[in-house]
């Protein structure tokens, strides 16, 4: 499954003010790719990981997912594309406060229409992948930050989605956790996911093979680092 | 899918449990009420129903003075002596359809026997009274038409009167008098307990018509003149028959007003049916408007619960919740408060209507079609005053909702 962007554009109207969050990005990104996107606050990456998410839309040009336009999908379908292809981890968990860390795993298999017994199975194998076996009856505020994190990338890739769409993961997290979670997204990838992350560190930047600096809305550099780098030469 | 959304529903009820509560109070207040309220005009409908049928059917009722538009007699000076006992013997003679022809003239007395004394009223009526007003002799006899024609002073007396002057010992044989006049008490009559309107029934003395019209009011003319018809179909055949009969008797010129008024009892307990109808509809309608209040209530704290969940909204909706899938969660929450309310409002207004009943004394009729009615209405007020605050939240764009702090 691949995404293409095709001279997408992306204007807020912020009262008398126009915004161009994106002034005309075009970037395309193949199955199985490790990206990070990486620019300042303001840069517009938060805007292109929306887009990407199929969370918003392009004011103009054109977002492809997997060769269907973006543009022409009506809200079941966004919300059809965001269950099974997509999977989100955010920078404050956005857990579900009242809901035990199992049934927070288990919620994107809800709106899969996947049955009780199935979902339950799949949400504690999604835990045990990322370590959290032992946890699966806790609630959010019982966890700390780092098992948190590891609980929305479970939620994640419960539904087996090829794209998994992070941003600023390690935010919040102190750097040990941040080691733990990015070693995740290395394991992740290496399974064959599509992997893009969003941050303005360049040391979780540095996990990725493809790096996309984004900058006034415009894509400004686009490296593929050579040899050993990305998470083949992070994870010890 | 739709019971995973009942199930979420219920998660989020229970994360606010004295919300949640208050809540559903509204509509269990407007529930109960309409269901109490309503059994109460049941009660007063199914009384009046019972003494309509105590009346007696098909009954016509033939009274001095001209009508007025809205059918209340109207007695003006002079003219209530129109009536006479040779009427109510035309009628009985000359108009076919007619059962019974009960003539009758009333005063109220004082009436002493040993010594005590009570006030009553006293009826001078036929032996036929039975038959109409379906009074039944408890002991002793009943007067006959001899008695009638004889002008025999005997009398027969209802329960009240009986405890009231005799207080235990029997008072058939025993004289009493009423007024000034002697009787001799030949019959007690049944119970009848108290009529639609609160009347005792039961504290009334029966007297041949003409003993009454002789020697204790003195007067030529009746009050009135009861009249029972064959059956239903010839009632406005022998309305119309009587009239006319009158109207000959009287010598009324073609132009000129009834002297008498003739009424069907039916007509009139008819509207009376119509009237405590109207009582429980106006009770069932008060008790509606709280239920409304409830409604806005469950509104009120929906939008609260939207706002508040916006950003719940925004991580389900990023995690492919559908604008149905969100729009069912809020609307069933709404639903569950509502039907739950109604549920327990019945119970309450089951046990309300019957602690009225036991408290006031006063008859209730707990109706099924209340307690259904009430249970749509809440459930059709979930849906209604829910889909507002559903919609709201199903349309809640997922960035923004995810940006909500």
């Amino acid at each position: 499954m691949t995404i293409a962007l095709t001279d997408v554009t992306k204007i807020y109207q912020m009262g008398d003010t126009t915004v161009h969050a994106l002034a005309g990005v075009t970037l395309s990104i193949n199955e199985g790719e490790f990206v990070a996107i990486i620019g300042p606050s303001g840069s517009g990456k938060s805007t292109l990981m929306n887009i990407l998410g199929c969370l918003d839309w392009p004011t103009s040009g054109s977002y492809r997912l997997a060769g269907q336009e973006v543009a022409s999908m009506n809200d079941d379908q966004l919300a059809l594309a965001r269950n099974k292809r997509i999977g989100f981890v955010f920078q404050n968990f956005n857990l579900l406060p009242r809901m035990s860390s199992l049934q927070n795993v288990a919620l994107p298999l809800v709106y899969a229409g996947v049955s009780k017994q199935e979902r339950q199975k799949r949400a504690a194998a999604a835990l045990a992948s990322v370590g959290l076996g032992e946890r699966m009856e806790h609630r959010p505020n019982e966890l700390s930050g780092g098992q948190r994190q590891r609980v929305a990338i479970a939620r994640a890739l419960v539904g087996d989605p090829a794209i998994i769409i992070a941003d600023e993961p390690t935010g919040n997290l102190d750097t040990k956790s941040s080691i733990e979670i990015m070693d995740i997204f290395c394991h992740l990838n290496g399974q064959g996911r599509m992997v893009i992350l969003v941050t303005h560190e360049p040391d979780i930047a540095d996990y990725a093979r493809r790096v996309i600096h984004v900058r006034d809305g415009l894509i400004l550099n686009d490296e593929v680092k050579q040899g050993v780098t990305g998470c083949s030469g992070k994870v010890s | 899918m739709f019971w995973e959304s009942v199930l979420i529903a219920f998660e989020g009820l229970r994360a606010n449990k004295l919300r949640s509560a208050l809540t559903m109070l509204g509509i269990i207040i407007g529930v109960g009420a309409v269901v109490s309220l309503v059994s109460l005009g049941m009660g007063v409908q199914q009384k009046v129903q019972k003494s309509i049928a105590s009346l007696g059917s098909n009954l016509i009722v033939v009274m001095p003075g001209a009508s007025k538009a809205a059918g209340v007699a109207h007695s003006a000076a002079g003219s209530n002596i129109t009536l006479t006992n040779q009427d109510a013997k035309a009628i009985a003679k000359e108009i076919s359809g007619v059962a019974h022809v009960v003539p009758s003239v009333s005063g109220t007395f004082q009436v002493i026997a040993g010594g005590q004394n009570w006030n009553t009223s006293v009826q001078g009526t036929t032996t036929e009274i039975l038959y109409i007003r379906d009074y039944k002799v408890g002991s002793g006899t009943f007067f006959t038409n001899s008695d009638d024609e004889s002008r025999a002073r005997v009398a027969v007396i209802g329960q009240t009167v009986a405890t009231n002057l005799f207080s235990g010992s029997d008072p058939i044989g025993q004289t009493i008098r009423i007024g000034k006049a002697p009787f001799r008490v030949i019959g007690v009559l049944e119970s009848k307990g108290q009529s639609s309107m609160g009347q005792d029934q039961d504290d009334i003395i029966l007297v041949p018509i003409t003993t009454a019209q002789d020697r204790l009011i003195g007067q030529t003319y009746v009050n009135n003149i009861n009249i029972q018809a064959e059956s239903e179909q010839v009632l406005d055949k022998v309305q119309e028959d009587i009239t006319s009969l009158l109207r000959t008797r009287h010598h009324l010129a073609a132009k000129a007003d009834d002297d008498f008024t003739v009424r069907n009892l039916t007509a009139i307990m008819e509207t009376m049916k119509e009237s405590t109808s109207a009582l429980t509809l106006f009770l069932g309608g008060v008790a509606a408007i709280s239920l409304l209040v409830g409604g806005i209530g469950i509104m009120n704290i929906m939008l609260v619960s939207v706002t508040e969940r916006t950003r719940e909204i925004g991580i389900r909706k990023a995690l492919g919740a559908t604008f149905r899938n969100i729009l069912l969660q809020f609307l069933i929450e709404a639903i569950v408060v509502s039907v739950t309310g109604g549920l327990i409002g019945i119970l309450l207004g089951v046990g309300g209507s019957y602690a009225i009943s036991k408290v006031a004394s006063m008859e209730t009729v707990v109706s099924s079609a209340a307690i259904i009615g009430a249970f749509g209405v809440s459930v059709f007020i979930g849906l209604f005053f829910g889909i507002y605050p559903a919609r709201k939240a199903a349309l809640l764009d997922p960035i923004d909702a995810l940006r909500y702090e």
